[in-house]
């Protein structure tokens, strides 16, 4: 029945949009290469890829962030030239970023008229746009309460926000990058409702995603990118997940990690009643209890901004906390203090933060200098208050040989290296240490597949040489393949404890929603429920 | 003390205080869009040089002020050019600016005067002269209000009036119009500013522009109206103290009139009195002249309410997704 | 890929800054008509073509060598240190105290302690700033111009209602005692069989000078402490998770800051003045930001900047001395080098940049 509905279509109505050979390059780097396609309108079409394949490129020159070097958009048959944003909005396209571009302390009426004012005074802009989101609630289940501050809303009301700006720009064309990532998978249903209503409206959505499962869910047409080029557009329908992650990485891709069964030890790490607030007094974490074992993988399941960044970060010592954290048996300092990274790691804490170019490493340092990074202390790198150049460049050496860095040239920058070689970098730093406890977060985040094999194989080889590991990823699969157990966190608590083998992402997602047991409900409702009881809480206590 | 020397001092604070108003309302444009301005006492120097020099050449005090505007604007443009076209360091590009002008205005001053880097003094129509409000002087024998409105509101020069009329016009613009919505805006998150098809490099170029003119004017102000003609140096500071009022002020117009208003207040008393005596001991003057330094300080500190500058000011806008 | 080799980044592009400033200067000269080359002969001249010229030269490059490195190293920690003026200030009223109440016997031990209590009340001054950064995030920019202010009228104070001996009328302390005389460069040289003019103020400082550049040398690039504040400098959140305490780190840094610029008083408070004057500091402080940008935050460039801006402003006052050309000609080629290698080094660099790329292509 779609698909007759799309021929019917494809008959009398020109492509919402159509790229024919777009190229792009940043330097020396071919960003996109030669790509077109055609979308055709009232359709969703998915573009999927790995990091760094050149989807977020493509449509940032469709938005007017960037000029192509070489092609031509069409915009509902007409050529159109689009070099900056206001071409693009003027072109009927809308564009929900992955970060969003709202102003934290604007409310939501006036993010959404920035830039669409109908005159020279606000009150008339104001007013008109009051009853427009009104009407787009109703049409779309597209609710916010437009006085609030957007720093008050939750991320997916914020998203609301971002496609309620596109709406009220009268886009016909709406273009999604990553718009999952920041979503609880009940919050992800909710948006992919909204996404129906508005193909059903005739709108054209184009979802950009890396990841499998939406794309199947959601999408009518999808094109695979690799390495900035278009390697092939086919109908949802008659493809399958696994022909796709082939597409996309351009081989047979293992889907699961190879390992044995693990031989839990003695505990390692104990966590109890661990809670942290941060400076704006909000309470992060709400009386953690965990433990780790040696020889075992704990993965902490859960959607970012949960608790996890902070539950590594106290375990790293980089932030402190209340509560009971026991390594080996013997209790840690948490007061930040007299505790810091310095204390942990001769503790044999080692700990690969989740965003390595903020924390794990110094960008403009070279890889020698990085490598003593942490360990900038340690004797062995210099006696007294001297740092040993020698030392750390024939450490460097050798880590980066066993760890197959490319190039494998220490004098290089942080910065100058790809994703996947910094994490190798600051993996074969924290790893080779030999420490009892690993604290590892997003470890294969932006890095590209043959990496993603590397890193996983070193986390379970340590695992078997018995050493204790937390895992924290919001990516499922990861946790699902590489965890001997599971734990999902949900604001600030964990919400159960599974074995990989006993549970499906079905019963994770609802866990990572605030959802214990099966709703009595439909999830999405359940959900709203649970988040404006969790507001209520929160008001409460900030008014007390 | 009696009533007299109240007015008295609160109408030399109000003299004092429209140059630090000016120049804070000047900032405060500049800031609120992400650009931040150390060069306010560079601008407003150049200004008050160009101000007494063509208001003396030409005898005409506004052409005086359209020059000193000018002047200032040419420094805005090169703070613009700094810090939004090449991304330079706005903290850099502000102290050069201060010190192109206390160089510039003295190697001016000397070639076309000679008189050792300071203008001659401006009499006549090369000066703003006070304007005395309607009934000042039937009204000046009643009792209390009489003095209030005949010595303390009436009888300053019209730039006077034009900066307390500048607050409420600020405040309109900021938060009342489309342009005032996009300046707070670029100055939060220009981003956002720029993913809604606005030009971020237009909207601060604007904001400078708009500190260019109000620095001008409070520059022209300080050679033409508080004081008959240029010198050396002849800001003393005050650009600095209009930075200081504006974080007092927590970046809101009303509160930068009642921050100057305060600074004001205190230079007017350093003026008047040399040391202050408490009885049991005794205020030195340069306690006084540290006041507004110290009061910033302690305002910074976060002791006495938290001072929290826009989001985005002080770094480039750098397009990425 | 860099953009561009390391030399080019670090001798190129304020050299090429350097010419800029030189040519609008030039034309600043024109402006005002005078000649340029002749203006440039003079300062040369004046400068640079006597040992007594040299001598200026030499003793104002030292002060700008200890505010240029006091801003350097505030830079390696990201901190703009505007306040060396008022940390010189007080370095001066550090000098002051030890030179006035102790009896030295002899100028070496009274250089010594001179030196600890330049670095200490500057440091001192540079701690209150250094602290509410830390802690409570105050922007160090405002609080050390504010502080330049401050110390300002401190010392106004100290020296009207303090120090000023009976009976003058002079804001300023009594004459230091001669045991607490600095040698000059003609004493230190005359045992070498070097003639060096007795009159011009240069002195051990110079030396002392040099030794904090090659500490600061040391400090930044072979030690754990300077590790720790180039790692602060480039990410807050990476020093955090490496364990570098950003609070010790940054305050740590701006004493160290502060205490250069302090020690700037025992060349222009002790060397030269041997009393403590009001505004001795005479700009110094902001000459450190000039310096410190065009030396590239290297203490040999710093080294280089300072002994270029002692020849501008030694020949600077050569020319106020035989043209018509005010002073104030330095502080306009100051702020035309802070311009062009601070604010404007983009305007310099990308075209740069994007040569050395083209050239790569064609290479490869």
């Amino acid at each position: 029945m779609a698909q007759e509905l799309d021929t019917g279509r494809q008959a009398t109505a020109a492509p919402a949009i159509e790229l024919k050979g777009i190229s792009k390059a940043f330097g020396p780097v071919q960003a996109n290469k030669d790509i077109s396609i055609r979308v055709m309108p009232g359709t969703i079409h998915g573009i999927i890829g790995e990091n760094g394949a050149g989807k977020s490129t493509l449509m940032s020159i469709l938005y007017g962030f960037y000029k192509a070097d070489a092609g031509e958009v069409f915009i509902n048959g007409r050529k159109t030239e689009i070099p900056d944003s206001q071409a693009a909005i003027a072109a009927g396209i809308g564009m929900v970023f992955q970060h969003f571009k709202l102003v934290q302390n604007f409310t939501v009426l006036e993010n959404v008229i920035l830039g669409a004012e109908d005159g020279r005074l606000l009150r008339p802009s104001l007013a008109k746009a009051r009853g427009v989101l009104k009407q787009l609630a109703e049409e779309y289940e597209l609710n916010v309460d437009p006085d609030a501050l957007i720093q008050d809303l939750s991320v997916g009301h914020q998203q609301r926000v971002e496609i309620l700006k596109a709406l009220y720009r009268q886009a016909d064309i709406l273009i999604l990058d990553e718009p999952t990532g920041v979503l609880t998978p009940a919050e992800a249903d909710h948006l992919f409702r909204i996404l129906d209503n508005l193909r059903r409206e005739g709108k054209t959505i184009i979802l950009i995603t890396h990841k499998l499962r939406e794309i199947m869910d959601i999408t009518d047409t999808v094109s695979v990118m690799r390495r900035g080029e278009m390697t092939a557009t086919v109908k949802t329908e008659g493809t399958s997940p696994e022909e796709l992650a082939e597409l996309m990485v351009g081989r047979k891709v293992l889907l699961r990690v190879e390992k044995k069964a693990g031989n839990p030890g003695e505990k390692v790490l104990e966590v109890e009643g661990l809670t942290v607030t941060d400076e704006a007094g909000v309470v992060r974490l709400k009386g953690i209890d965990l433990h780790v074992r040696a020889g075992e993988i704990l993965g902490i399941a859960g959607v970012s901004g949960n608790g996890q960044s902070q539950l590594l970060q106290v375990l790293g010592g980089i932030c402190a906390a209340t509560g009971m954290v026991r390594v080996n048996g013997a209790s840690i300092d948490l007061s930040g203090k007299y505790s810091d990274g310095q204390s942990r790691r001769a503790r044999g804490i080692g700990h690969v933060p989740e965003d390595r170019q903020q924390e794990g490493l110094i960008m403009d340092f070279a890889a020698w200098e990085n490598i003593a990074f942490g360990y900038h202390n340690d004797p062995r790198f210099g006696a007294g208050i001297f740092m040993s150049h020698a030392e750390m460049m024939a450490d460097t050496e050798g880590k980066m040989s066993r760890f197959d860095v490319r190039p494998p040239n220490p004098r290089l920058a942080a910065k100058n290296f790809s994703g996947g070689n910094q994490q190798k970098i600051v993996v074969a730093r924290e790893i080779e240490r030999n420490p009892d406890l690993l604290l590892i977060g997003q470890p294969t985040r932006g890095v590209d597949i043959g990496a993603i094999e590397f890193i996983h194989e070193q986390i379970v080889r340590l695992r078997d040489e018995g050493k204790a590991i937390l895992l924290v990823s919001v990516e499922l699969d990861e946790i699902m393949s590489l965890s001997d157990r599971v734990a999902v966190m949900f604001d600030g608590q964990i919400m159960g404890e599974r074995l990989p083998h006993e549970t499906d992402e079905r019963e994770l997602g609802l866990l990572m929603a605030g959802i214990q047991g099966e709703p009595d409900k439909p999830v999405i409702e359940a959900v709203d429920e649970m988040m404006a009881r969790k507001q209520a809480e929160e008001e409460a206590a900030h008014n007390g | 003390m009696d009533l007299l020397t109240i007015v008295q001092i609160l109408d030399s604070t109000l003299r004092l205080a429209t140059p630090l108003l000016l120049a804070c309302l000047a900032g405060l444009f500049s800031e609120r869009a992400g650009i931040f301005d150390i060069g306010l006492e560079g601008k407003m120097l150049a200004a008050a040089f160009f101000s007494a020099a063509v208001a003396y050449t030409s005898g005409s005090v506004w052409l005086g002020l359209l020059a000193g505007i000018a002047a200032s604007l040419a420094l805005s443009a090169l703070h613009g050019l700094a810090s939004i076209t090449f991304r330079g360091n706005q903290l850099i590009s502000g102290v050069a600016i201060n010190f192109l002008a206390a160089g510039m205005t003295v190697l001016i001053a000397q070639d076309w005067f000679s008189q050792g880097g300071r203008t001659p003094s401006l009499f006549g129509g090369g000066r703003f002269e006070p304007i005395t409000l309607p009934f000042a002087d039937a009204l000046a024998n009643v009792p209390v209000l009489g003095p209030i409105y005949s010595e303390l509101l009436s009888g300053h020069s019209i730039l006077v009036y034009v900066a307390l009329a500048t607050v409420p016009l600020t405040w309109w613009i900021l938060f009342r119009t489309r342009f005032g919505l996009r300046l707070r805006a670029v100055g939060e998150a220009p981003e956002a500013v720029d993913t809604a098809g606005v030009s971020v490099v237009g909207l601060r170029y604007a904001a400078v522009g708009i500190c260019g003119i109000l620095c001008g004017i409070a520059g022209s102000y300080l050679a033409t109206g508080l004081q008959a003609g240029f010198v050396k140096d002849m800001t003393a500071g005050r650009g600095y103290i209009a930075l200081a009022a504006l974080i007092f002020a927590k970046w809101r117009p009303w509160y930068a009139l009642g921050a100057c208003l305060l600074f004001g207040l205190l230079q007017a008393v350093a003026l008047r009195y040399q040391n202050i005596d408490l009885g049991a001991f005794e205020i030195p003057v340069q306690f006084m002249d540290a006041l507004p330094y110290i009061l910033t300080v302690v305002i910074l500190a976060g002791f006495v309410g938290k001072a929290i500058p826009p989001r985005a000011g002080g770094e480039p806008y750098v397009k990425e997704r | 890929m860099d953009r561009m080799p390391a030399w080019a980044d670090a001798i190129l592009v304020p050299l090429i800054s350097l010419i800029l400033a030189a040519a609008l200067s030039a034309l600043v000269i024109i402006g005002i008509g005078e000649d340029p080359i002749a203006a440039v002969k003079l300062m040369v001249a004046g400068s640079l073509g006597s040992t007594y010229g040299w001598g200026y030269t030499l003793y104002y490059a030292t002060n700008f060598i200890f505010t240029g490195l006091a801003v350097a190293v505030a830079f390696h920690a990201r901190m703009f240190n505007i306040g060396g003026e008022g940390q010189a200030t007080l370095g001066g009223l550090g000098v002051a105290l030890a030179c006035l109440y102790i009896p030295w016997p002899h100028w070496s031990l009274a250089i010594l302690a001179a030196c600890g209590m330049a670095a200490l009340f500057g440091a001192a001054w540079a701690f209150l700033p250094a602290y509410l950064q830390a802690k409570r995030g105050s922007h160090i920019v405002i609080t050390t111009i504010m502080f330049n202010f401050i110390a300002a009228a401190l010392l106004n104070y100290v020296l009207v209602n303090v120090l000023r001996p009976e009976g003058s009328m002079d804001p300023a302390t009594a004459r230091f005692p001669d045991a607490a005389k600095l040698p000059t460069l003609h004493e230190l040289l005359a045992p070498l069989g070097i003639e060096f003019s007795r009159a011009a103020p240069a002195n051990v400082s110079l030396v002392i000078a040099i030794l904090a550049c090659i500490f600061v040398y040391l400090l930044i690039w072979r030690t754990k402490l300077g590790y720790q504040i180039r790692a602060l400098g480039h990410s807050e959140p990476a020093a955090r998770y490496a364990g570098i305490s950003p609070v010790k780190i940054t305050i740590i840094a701006m004493l160290i800051s502060g205490g250069l610029a302090g020690l700037m008083a025992i060349n222009n408070v002790m060397g030269e003045a041997e009393r403590l004057v009001l505004n001795a500091v005479e700009g110094a402080g902001f000459i450190g930001i000039a310096v410190a940008l065009m030396g590239r935050n290297h203490p040999l460039g710093v080294f280089f900047a300072a002994i270029l801006f002692g020849f501008l402003y030694q020949g600077g006052a050569e020319l106020a001395l035989w043209t018509s050309i005010p002073r104030e000609l330095i502080v306009v080629i100051q702020a035309l080098v802070i311009l062009f290698t601070g604010a404007l080094d983009n305007m310099v660099r990308m075209p740069l940049e994007r040569l050395f790329l083209t050239f790569r292509r064609k290479g490869s």
